[in-house]
């Protein structure tokens, strides 16, 4: 059964330390109030997992101190130019990257997600990508007649996906709308946890036009609500980016003690989306 | 309207020209000018012609969450794409990861993002980078994201057309696998490129000028254009054309 958490706070309470937390990129669900929860918490170790890549939720995390591996396509705060903690946590070598490409994490995400042990992908091949990956191996396509050599990419099986949606339902249903790399994470994840912006007035399954845009109850572990709860990231289809208060997060996060500063002002003591 | 032509709109007329006949333009992250590009291609296009813009909710059909990009591509129904990358070489191998030895790099890009797949399977792939420097087009990429070509027995029907950048255009050649100097952007030189490349390139017996956009055109990149782009780069679009 779906739980309902009174509190964001208790609802990242479900995710131990050293966790591998699948996380959607910036135009997708961003779960900002519960990221904002785990670095309260002192959360450490975790092993975070783009899908495919991740912004600012994947930044604010690492300038935290709360990620030891970071494995994604790639880390992007989009016009803004580069991540600044994450840029400089590679520099320093505090954090793990494990460097992918979008398909093959989504093909590693779409294997678990069918109890399947790999997935074959196309490209990659002569890239320096995959001499670093030992989870990926280079195979032969075995319905060829021809040698045809081919990438394969080991299952992807997070712990917990964590998300931000628009609604989610009384029942445990959330709905992602046309975002299903959501649901393809919620079905390869063994556990996801989902904040929301709204209570949807009903159950989401009996509407035709809101089903088919639904991860069931039966993949959703917890839920919690938070209204603006992807502030300042912005979430698709219901509110934009906010854009001064992003550049309030860049300019003080070019340095630690600046991003220090800002975590102590939002984040510790939030005066946040007033 | 001021006839003065920023760069910007200079490269978003250059590139959407690539971009004729096409069906399908996919254009991916951080790419307001290959976007603009693909926005004005086609407004300009008397048929059917399709623009799937990551990030964006209004210029986006697809309904798949972020496969479908990579699924379509795979099926061949993406016919033209943008890549970039921090260094680009002469064999127009792309390294879209750091500087310096990986993992531990001295200088860190965002990552490889869908370069290591998109640009095998899209048949015209557009290289753009604005930066037009010794550090940005190199002899040899320090990492390659993805490779520029690959060995006949690798499924590859993609691949490198052309490479645009803030002083000219290079078409690639497969065979050779080596970058043609097409055309140089008014108020440029061949004498400049070649200072300004890090690696060598073909020239051709006669040097072409890059052709302008016109000035009906230019009206188009500043009133439609620039409104459709500012949806999924609103800081680019009040920057360039201050709406």
């Amino acid at each position: 059964m779906t739980k309902h958490f009174e509190k964001v706070e208790t609802l990242v309470s479900n995710i131990p330390d050293s966790s591998k937390i699948a996380l959607a990129p910036d135009y997708s669900g961003c779960p900002m109030e519960a990221i904002r929860a785990l670095i309260k918490r002192g959360a450490t170790g975790l092993h975070i997992i783009g899908v495919p890549s991740v912004g600012f939720q994947g930044d604010m995390l690492i300038g935290a101190g709360c990620v030891e591996t970071i494995e994604t396509a790639a880390v992007t705060i989009g016009e803004h130019g580069l991540a600044p903690r994450f840029t400089s946590a590679i520099k320093n070598g505090t954090i793990n990257i494990i460097d992918g490409t979008c398909p093959a994490i989504h093909a590693g995400l779409q294997a678990a997600q069918k109890g399947i042990p790999f997935m074959p992908v196309r490209g990659i091949l002569g890239s320096d990508l995959s001499k670093h990956r030992h989870d990926w191996i280079e195979a032969s396509n075995p319905f060829s007649e021809n040698e045809e050599p081919l990438i394969f990419v080991k299952a992807i099986t997070p712990d917990i996906t964590l998300i931000h949606v628009p609604l989610a339902d009384s029942d445990g249903n959330v709905w992602v709308g046309v975002r299903r790399e959501m649901m393809v994470m919620a079905h390869a994840s063994k556990k996801t946890l989902v904040t929301y912006d709204k209570l949807f007035d009903g159950n989401l399954l009996s509407e035709e036009s809101m089903a088919p845009g639904t991860i069931p109850s039966l993949y959703v572990d917890g839920l919690a609500l938070a209204e603006n709860g992807a502030w300042p990231v912005g979430l698709f289809g219901n509110y934009p980016p906010d854009e001064n208060h992003l550049k309030i997060y860049l300019d003080m996060a070019k340095t630690e003690e600046g991003f220090k500063e800002y975590i102590n002002e939002y984040v510790f003591e939030p005066k946040a989306a007033e | 309207m001021s006839e003065v032509i920023k760069k910007e709109e200079m490269l978003i007329f250059v590139i959407s020209e690539m971009l004729k006949g096409m069906r399908h333009v996919a254009v991916g992250a951080s790419s307001p000018i290959p976007g603009g590009a693909a926005l004005l291609a086609r407004a300009n296009s008397s048929t059917d012609f399709r623009v799937s813009m990551l990030g964006s909710e209004e210029h986006n059909t697809f309904t798949n969450g972020g496969t479908e990009l990579f699924d379509c591509a795979a099926q061949g129904r993406i016919d033209a794409f943008f890549l970039g990358g921090g260094q680009i070489d002469g064999s127009a191998n792309i390294n879209l990861v750091g500087i310096g030895d990986y993992p531990d790099t001295k200088v860190r890009f965002p990552g490889s993002f869908g370069s290591a797949y998109l640009y095998y399977l899209v048949p015209r792939v557009i290289l753009f980078r604005e930066e037009h420097t010794p550090r940005a087009l190199v002899p040899k990429v320090d990492f390659i994201s993805a490779p520029g070509t690959s060995p006949d027995n690798v499924n590859r029907p993609g691949g490198p057309y052309a490479l645009v950048t803030e002083r000219c255009v290079f078409r690639f050649d497969k065979k050779k696998a080596r970058f043609r100097l097409e055309s140089i952007h008014p108020g440029h030189s061949l004498e400049e490129i070649i200072e300004m490349t890090g690696f060598e390139f073909d020239e051709p017996s006669t040097i072409r000028e890059t052709k302008p956009p016109s000035s009906d055109t230019l009206k188009l990149i500043r009133g439609k254009i620039a409104d459709e782009i500012s949806e999924t780069y609103p800081a680019f679009s009040s920057k360039i054309f201050g709406s």
